[in-house]
């Protein structure tokens, strides 16, 4: 058995106001193992980016690290300088944002953001790293990359500038790639082929990816584990073909039956929808006990009372969840 | 006809673009010659991605931009024919995003109550409906006097809806109406919705690119592409049976977790939407085709029937399903 690439142990991420501190993320912890497709996912504010964020060592005020471990490749970098944050981010670790028209510098040449990272991180010559960069774009499949390179952002297509993204991402052979919501600003059929895209260029060069959705269903076709989040923790981790199949937490069957689903109503007719009742509590009210206590449809007394801990299932996979047996 | 409630006859809407400096003025054809009706408590669902036109037409509907071309009917007489508030008290728009789409400064109440007055009804009958309308969006009488930034995501689509539904309009235009809600409350807008349907026998056109929506709710599919409309037919025909590579493309493209193969990855449509400025020859999709041939690019396929109520533009519609 050999050691994950990325441990993520106990994580907990304060977010300061104006009068009082609330936990962001709480006791939040997973593995990636090399090569190996992860995905979190969540509703908005669940805490799924800045978990990300906490990983890549780019949080900033009013967030801030309060506990726990982040050890990549055998290495602590929860307390690492700024300096040796900025030299893994690029060569070690990835990242390709939601909109990567304000990911990107809109005033330089695409091939130039690209080639950037041969330079910096791998100290090559500006000559060779455009040739490299041209490269890589044609790698992403960008159609003729020798006159893309000399494209600003601007005259991209939202497609062509995640593609730009991915090129970037994983210009230097990063361990992982950190995809927060890498689709979620593209056409349903552009989406495919970017999703497509990025299995097929991590598995040919070995790269670990940690996926960040709202959208179930498509993390769960990409990633062999995923790990479903609700207001700051972790509710429910299992394999990707498990959790669609047999969600243990009442929030996550709750996600996988509320949505209509292609090819239900043929079978089945229309049939009402299942609803969760309630939304999404805010940070500064999170309800005591389980947090998904009054959204949920078997709440009992201690439900309400005592905080639920991850729990580990007789086939594999985590639950958080007073009566999931 | 008294059993269609609109009818649309060749519509278009282009736009001019650019000036005789730069580079010289081009047409947008955003809609490009749509001919569309929907019957009465009918669900018509309209998909595409983004770009299709599907917002511009919305918006010709609404009588918000006049057709270039072609006629927009609504129960039996032309939209230019009305007033604006008879075109109100027809067909109304629930909007994308909550957020952007209530007035911040006024109360529900107001909100709900100013369509009302603007048409003549008298104090206390507003009053009356605006609160049967609240029930009947799920809000509680409480509510009436508080403004949108006290409400969560999901409820302010609720006083959208309200919003939509206070003149008791016929025709309904939801335009993505749950895409920007959080995942675990849009099952309840689109129950609501549905019930409002049935209880005040509403006609719908849902304007939505996530097909498992657009599936459940509507009882006819129209799919456009570039300002055309490339496949149209029963819920069940589009669905089951599509017939034009571009519907396929699109049902492929849904992340699939339970292996449902109907449409293997063949169907997958590869590179970019292009510009509505600068149209393919012959098919519009066929540079993204994956079954492209040389008629394709010279001859423009029409939208011609599979099945009586089925159509599809696409020369290989026998071909496929």
């Amino acid at each position: 058995m050999t050691a994950p690439l990325l441990r993520v142990e106990d994580l907990r991420l304060a977010l300061a106001g104006d009068r009082a501190s609330h936990d962001a993320v709480e006791g939040v912890s997973f593995e990636i193992g090399r090569g190996e497709a992860f995905g979190l996912v969540g509703e908005s504010g669940c805490g799924k980016s800045i978990t990300a964020l906490a990983v890549m060592g780019l949080l900033r005020a009013p967030l801030s690290l309060a506990g726990g471990r982040i050890v990549l490749d055998g290495q602590e970098i929860q307390d690492a300088s700024a300096a040796e944050m900025r030299r893994l981010r690029g060569k070690r670790i990835g990242m390709i944002f939601q909109e990567p028209m304000t990911a990107l510098n809109p005033l330089s040449p695409v091939g130039r953001q690209i080639a950037e990272m041969f330079v910096l991180h791998e100290g090559a010559s500006w000559n060779e790293a455009m040739d490299r960069a041209e490269e890589a774009l044609r790698q992403v499949h960008v159609p003729s990359p020798e006159r893309r390179i000399r494209d600003f952002p601007h005259q991209l297509s939202g497609g062509m500038r995640q593609r730009v993204m991915i090129a970037m991402a994983l210009a230097c052979g990063p361990d992982l790639l950190i995809a927060d919501e890498p689709t979620t600003a593209l056409d349903v059929t552009v989406q495919a082929e970017i999703i497509d895209l990025m299995a097929e260029l991590c598995s040919a060069k070995g790269t670990a990816i940690l996926m960040i959705s709202h959208d179930l269903g498509l993390v769960a076709n990409m990633c062999r584990n995923v790990a479903v989040m609700y207001a700051g923790r972790i509710v429910e981790r299992q394999p990707a073909d498990a959790i669609f199949a047999h969600p243990r937490h009442p929030y996550t069957q709750g996600l996988v039956d509320s949505l209509p689903r292609l090819g239900e109503r043929a079978k089945r007719g229309r049939q009402k929808l299942r609803e969760i009742a309630g939304v999404v509590p805010s940070i500064a009210a999170y309800p005591s006990g389980c947090r998904f206590n009054p959204r949920c449809p078997a709440a009992t007394d201690i439900c309400r009372q005592v905080a639920p801990d991850l729990t580990a299932l007789p086939a594999g996979g985590l639950v958080r969840c007073h009566h999931h047996g | 006809m008294a059993d269609t409630l609109l009818t649309l006859d060749d519509v278009a809407v282009h736009f001019t673009v650019g000036s005789t400096l730069k580079g010289g003025i081009k047409t947008l054809r955003a809609v490009d010659g749509i001919t569309l009706d929907v019957r009465p408590g009918e669900c018509l669902g309209l998909v595409g991605e983004s770009g299709c036109g599907k917002s511009t037409l919305a918006l010709a509907i609404m009588g918000l931009l006049a057709p270039t071309r072609g006629r927009v009917v609504l129960d039996g007489s032309d939209l230019g024919q009305r007033s604006r508030l008879e075109t109100a008290r027809l067909v109304q728009m629930v909007f994308q995003d909550p957020y952007a789409s209530l007035n911040p400064r006024q109360t529900v109440r107001r909100t709900l109550a100013d369509p009302l007055r603007l048409q003549g009804v008298g104090r206390a009958e507003v009053d009356e409906r605006v609160m049967d309308m609240l029930a009947k969006v799920g809000l509680r009488p409480e509510h009436a006097d508080r403004y949108p930034h006290e409400f969560s995501g999901g409820q302010r689509q609720r006083i959208g809806i309200a919003r939509a539904l206070i003149l008791k309009p016929k025709l309904v235009i939801c335009d993505e109406p749950v895409s920007a809600l959080d995942v675990s409350i849009r099952a309840q807008i689109i129950n609501l919705l549905l019930e409002l349907k049935d209880e005040m026998g509403l006609s719908y056109i849902m304007i939505s690119h996530d097909l498992g929506v657009v599936e459940h709710v509507s009882d006819r599919v129209a799919v456009m592409y570039l300002g055309r409309i490339v496949e149209q037919g029963g819920w069940q025909e589009i669905f089951e049976d599509p017939r034009h590579p571009y519907t396929r493309a699109l049902i492929a493209a849904i992340p699939d977790p339970f292996h449902r193969a109907a449409i293997t990855a063949k169907a997958k449509a590869t590179g970019e939407i292009p510009s509505a400025l600068n149209l393919p020859s012959g098919c519009p999709f066929h540079p993204r085709c994956p079954l492209k041939a040389e008629r394709c690019v010279a001859e423009r396929p029409m939208l011609e029937a599979v099945s009586p109520a089925h159509y599809a533009a696409c020369h290989f519609r026998d071909r496929l399903g």
